[in-house]
Parts: C-alpha cells; sequence; structure tokens
C-alpha cells in the first residue's frame, strides 16, 4: 500500500476504546486540507485491542488507517506513543499533522516535534492552505485570546498542530465508506523514558460533556451562589441542556472545572447558549462565540457579553431565569 | 536531590487591553509577573526542599529585565538563580527555545526538572516536553501533585475526565499546573538575601552549548506570519425593560428561532 505525497495525518486519539470527539472533528477539517493539496487523509490509530475502531474512523472520513495494536499502548502513556508516531512519520513522510489540543494531543505533539525535528503550532482554531505556496496557515489565540496569530512552518515537514476542540466540524458518516488499513511495521522498545501507571482514579463529575451538549446554560460570578446555580439547572433541565460556568464561577467552587467555558476551558459552539451573571471577558468569549444563538443576562448593562449576543436582557438573573424556566416549562406542556 | 526549575517572566494577559481605535495590544502599564504555572512548580520544588532537602536552580531565559522574576524566586528560597540572555536567542519559537533551555542544563547536575505546563502569553505548553525530549529523559505533564520516592518521581497526572498516578525514574521533568499548590510569598529576609547576597549567574550566547541552527528565529521551524485582533461579531438586540416583558421577549426569540 502506497500512501499519497502530501497526505494529512490525523492521530487519532481513543480512550478505553472510545474515539475522543476531536478526532473526527480534525478527519473532517483535514479532507478539506487534503483536497486543496490533492492527497489523502490518514488517521493514526495507536491502542490495544482497537481494530474494531478503525471502521469508525473511514466512516468519518479516514482514507487510510495505519494502526499500532500492541500491549505498551493499552493505556497512554508519552514514549511508547512517541516511537509509534514519530516512526510512522517518518515512514510515510506527510505533508501535515494534526492532533486534538486535548491533555494527551498536547503532551504528546511536543515530544514528537522535539524527536522528529519540525515545528508545531499549538490550539489552532482556523486551519487553511494558502493559495500558490499550498504551506498550511495555521491560527491560534495570542495572549490570552486577546490577538490571533497565523503561524507557518516553511522548511520543516510536516507541519504539525494540535487543534482545540469544538472548533472544526465533522463530516456527515458514510457509514458504506472504505479504506485500507494498514498495519504498523516499526518496533515499541520499552527504555528509560518509560513511565509506570500505578493507578488511575477517575474524577467524579458527571459523563455529559458541555462540548457534546446542544444547549448550554451558563453561569458567571454574577450567580452568587449554589442556589443561583440550581436555577440554572432547572432551566437547563427543562431545556435538555448542561449547564457550563466561566472561569470566576469555577474559581469560586460554583461549577466544575470540567464544565468551564472559556479560553482556559472548553470551546463550545451550541445551538443555544444563555450567558447568566456572567460579564465577557475576552477569555470567556473565545470558547462561546461560535454558538449559533447567544442569550446574555446580566444586570449590568456595559458587560462586554452583550456585544457577542443575539439577544441581551438587562435585568436581574435570579428573578428572570425563574421566570423563563417556567414559560418554556408551560409553552411545552400546551403543545 | 538537584532540582533545576525553569521561569519565564509574562505579561499578566489578564491586564492586557486591546486599542479600540488601531486594534492592536495595549503594551504600557501592563505588568510583568512570574508565570504562574511555573511559580506552582516552583513552590513544589521548595516544598520537596523543605521535606527531603534539596539544591533549588533556577533558570530564565528572557531580556535581562527578567531578572526581577529570578530575584524573586531567590526571595522564595531558591539557592542558584541563572538568566539566559541573549539577542542571539530571540525570536525563538518553542523549539528553539526548548533547544536552548535544554544545553543550558547539561552545563548543571540535576536529578528532577519542573517547567510550567504552560506560559499566559504564548499558552503552548510545547516547551516542557520538548526539553525532556533533547535530554533523553522521561517528562509527565499536567503534574497537580507530586512526591519523589527514592530514585523515583511519583506524579497525579491530570487527564479530563481522571487523574493518573505515574512513576518515572529520575532525571525526569515534570510540567506543574498552577492549580497544584497556592506559592509562597517572599519573606522579608528573603529579599534582602535575594538583592545583596545572593547573585543571579548570567548566562549569553557563548556559555550555551548549542548549535547556531537551533537557537533564536533563524532556528525556529515556525514563523508568525501575521496578527491581528479578533473579530467581534455584531451585537443584537439588548433591552432593558421589565422581567415580565423581558421573558416575554426571550420566549418570541426562541419560538422564531424554532429552540423550543
Amino acid at each position: 500500500m502506497t500512501i499519497k505525497e502530501k497526505a494529512v495525518f490525523v492521530f487519532a486519539e481513543q480512550v478505553d476504546g472510545q474515539i475522543t470527539p476531536v478526532s473526527f472533528e480534525l478527519i473532517g477539517k483535514a479532507r478539506e486540507l487534503a483536497e486543496k493539496l490533492d492527497s489523502q487523509v490518514v488517521a493514526l490509530l495507536p491502542g490495544f485491542k482497537v481494530t474494531n475502531l478503525t471502521q469508525e474512523l473511514i466512516v468519518h472520513g479516514a482514507q487510510a488507517v495505519v494502526i499500532a495494536d500492541h500491549l505498551d499502548l493499552e493505556h497512554y502513556r508519552t514514549e511508547p506513543f512517541t516511537q509509534v508516531i514519530s516512526q510512522i512519520i517518518e515512514q510515510y513522510q506527510p505533508e501535515i499533522v494534526l492532533f486534538g489540543a486535548t491533555s494527551i494531543g498536547r503532551d504528546l505533539a511536543p515530544r514528537v516535534a522535539a524527536r522528529i525535528h519540525t515545528g508545531l503550532t499549538a490550539d489552532c482554531t482556523a486551519l487553511e492552505i494558502e493559495e500558490e505556496t499550498d504551506r498550511l496557515l495555521m491560527t491560534r489565540p495570542a495572549f490570552g485570546g486577546n490577538l490571533l496569530a497565523t503561524i507557518v512552518c516553511p522548511e520543516h515537514r510536516p507541519a504539525m498542530a494540535t487543534v482545540r476542540p469544538g472548533v472544526m466540524i465533522k463530516r456527515t458518516p458514510e457509514e458504506k465508506a472504505t479504506a485500507e488499513v494498514i498495519p504498523f511495521e516499526g518496533s515499541i522498545t520499552e527504555n528509560q523514558m518509560y513511565t509506570t501507571i500505578q493507578d488511575v482514579l477517575k474524577k467524579g463529575s458527571s459523563k455529559h460533556d458541555i462540548q457534546d451538549a446542544r444547549i448550554i446554560v451558563a453561569g458567571g460570578r454574577g450567580m452568587r451562589s449554589r442556589e443561583g446555580f440550581a436555577l440554572l439547572q432547572d432551566l437547563a433541565d427543562v431545556l435538555g441542556g448542561e449547564v457550563g460556568g466561566s472561569r470566576a464561577a469555577v474559581e469560586a467552587g460554583l461549577q466544575d472545572k470540567s464544565k468551564q467555558v472559556g479560553q482556559t476551558g472548553k470551546t463550545v459552539r451550541p445551538v443555544l447558549y444563555i450567558a447568566c451573571g456572567i460579564s465577557g471577558a475576552i477569555q470567556h468569549l473565545a470558547g462561546m462565540e461560535e454558538s449559533d444563538f447567544i442569550i446574555a443576562i446580566n444586570s449590568d448593562t456595559t458587560a462586554p457579553i452583550f456585544n457577542v449576543a443575539d439577544v441581551g436582557i438587562v435585568g436581574d438573573a435570579f428573578k428572570i431565569v425563574p421566570k423563563l424556566t417556567e414559560a418554556i416549562r408551560s409553552e411545552r406542556e400546551n403543545r | 536531590m538537584k532540582i533545576i526549575v525553569c521561569v519565564k517572566q509574562v505579561p499578566d494577559t489578564t491586564e492586557v487591553r486591546i486599542d479600540p481605535v488601531k486594534g492592536t495590544l495595549i503594551r504600557e502599564g501592563v505588568p510583568s509577573i512570574m508565570n504562574p504555572d511555573d511559580k506552582a512548580g516552583l513552590e513544589a520544588a521548595l516544598r520537596l526542599k523543605d521535606e527531603q532537602g534539596a539544591h533549588v536552580s533556577v533558570i530564565c531565559m528572557g531580556p535581562r529585565q527578567a531578572d526581577t522574576v529570578l530575584r524573586e524566586a531567590l526571595a522564595m528560597g531558591a539557592d542558584a538563580a541563572y538568566l539566559i540572555s541573549d539577542s542571539a536567542f530571540s525570536g525563538a519559537d518553542t523549539w528553539a527555545t526548548s533547544c536552548t533551555l535544554a544545553a543550558a542544563i547539561t552545563k548543571l547536575n540535576y536529578d528532577l526538572i519542573i517547567t510550567g505546563r504552560q506560559a499566559i502569553d504564548g499558552d503552548t505548553a510545547q516547551v516542557g516536553p520538548e526539553i525532556a525530549e533533547h535530554l533523553g529523559i522521561p517528562h509527565i505533564s499536567y503534574c497537580e501533585d507530586l512526591n519523589v520516592e527514592g530514585s523515583e518521581v511519583v506524579v497525579k497526572r491530570q487527564f479530563e475526565d481522571r487523574y493518573q498516578i505515574l512513576r518515572a525514574k529520575m532525571p525526569a521533568l515534570i510540567t506543574a499546573l498552577g492549580e497544584m499548590n497556592v506559592p509562597r510569598y517572599m519573606t522579608p529576609g528573603g529579599i534582602f538575601e535575594a538583592y545583596r547576597e545572593k547573585q543571579i549567574i548570567l548566562w549569553t550566547r557563548l556559555d550555551i552549548p548549542v548549535a547556531d541552527g537551533d537557537i533564536g528565529l533563524k532556528g525556529s521551524p515556525t514563523r508568525v506570519t501575521k496578527t491581528f485582533p479578533k473579530q467581534m461579531k455584531q451585537p443584537g438586540i439588548k433591552i432593558e425593560t421589565g422581567v415580565e416583558e423581558s421573558v416575554q421577549f426571550a420566549m418570541d426569540k426562541l419560538k422564531e428561532k424554532y429552540l423550543l
């Protein structure tokens, strides 16, 4: 099997045999880039007993899959994963390699980039191929989201990037798609850089990932208390959504870190985002302004959140949210 | 035990503002601080020193005025401080920065290297793992807790939905999360020592055993081609009426957009 020149490789991240959603988003974006380059998208799947996951990658747009199935790859560890990804890159010489900007991707990608000596751009929010030069233009927030910077990797190949989850769009699954699955031909060698996993502690917070939510009701410092967040939960429940929080709310202990929206939390693009008592620091806006429809409720008429809101309501969220919950509930019951 | 902590001086990005007319960063009046994740890493090193005994060296790469973060580190309790500063190193991306720091580190003895997970002005989280790769040692990133047991370091490593308790043989590199601890304050005695007794050792280009092709802008595989302020979307409708009217307005809009 030969892989086309100028291929776009995507690291297919899986945890406990589940592919992380950002991997599908990356494949979606990679297909656009590969079409411009007249090439193809190859998913790289390291793991143990993961053969059953290849079809899912193909259904989402991978045009070939390189699979490395090995006991050392059962749980993510930096060194064996670095060995596999580096060897695959050296063998096939792709043009571009993409990783999700997850806590795994942001650990693995720099180690790989340093091993193969190439450039790496972190946390990209836009990727495109430059006309004429065919260079990859990688755009990312800088200075805490105050600026955007476009970065290129002129001479070294592949160009590598980690990409923020929730930003790129996955393709509509094609159930009947087929593609070649290629086994990894390199070797995995235990060395002094191996770490040992002594224990795994699952976090207690709920399983629902706010990045998958169609509707998010988010609260900030203005919601003041657990009682305030209980009002948001009622609204989220009646809408079938999830509750998120700003950094201020997370730091005040009102919301779990896994539900934080913003530059240092998660990027979300739900169908509906209701921001309650959130002033709208630029770091927060960076994580939610791509939402389809934004309602903001805040008592401060000058709050920057109103600059991105489709509907801005100046008022007391403690009074408005319960009434809104009630109005939606009765609307649904009367249908 | 010998510990090296890498720290960076950064603008406090929470204080950065955009000039609304020119669309550029307003840097004047923005305070320079020790990067928060790095400061947590320094605190972790100082706690190991308190508990087990250790020699803590701090390294910073940056302009000459970055010596203030090294003085702060000395005043908190670090034993030695090195400033890597030369125009030959400027414009470095994460590859060139990590090559320079790794080469500087080879001049020192170390059992443990601690960096912050990421700096608030770049947010890349790349330099720590890249230093470890250049030195051929293991790294564990996203560290929320850390302990040294014999010749191994034991780390509570954060993931999105879980923690791993990981062990690595030393020498090893750890990248620290800001939330791992609350850094101590400088003490008056510490400040006195930092400015009067302790020295900052300055290393320039010739002091660092690194290839010309791996430093500064020329040694950087990546290039910034342009920076621009973020395009904000146009604001929608803002209303300032009573509670009932506001709720009714929101309901009308939700129905109009088929969101109910």
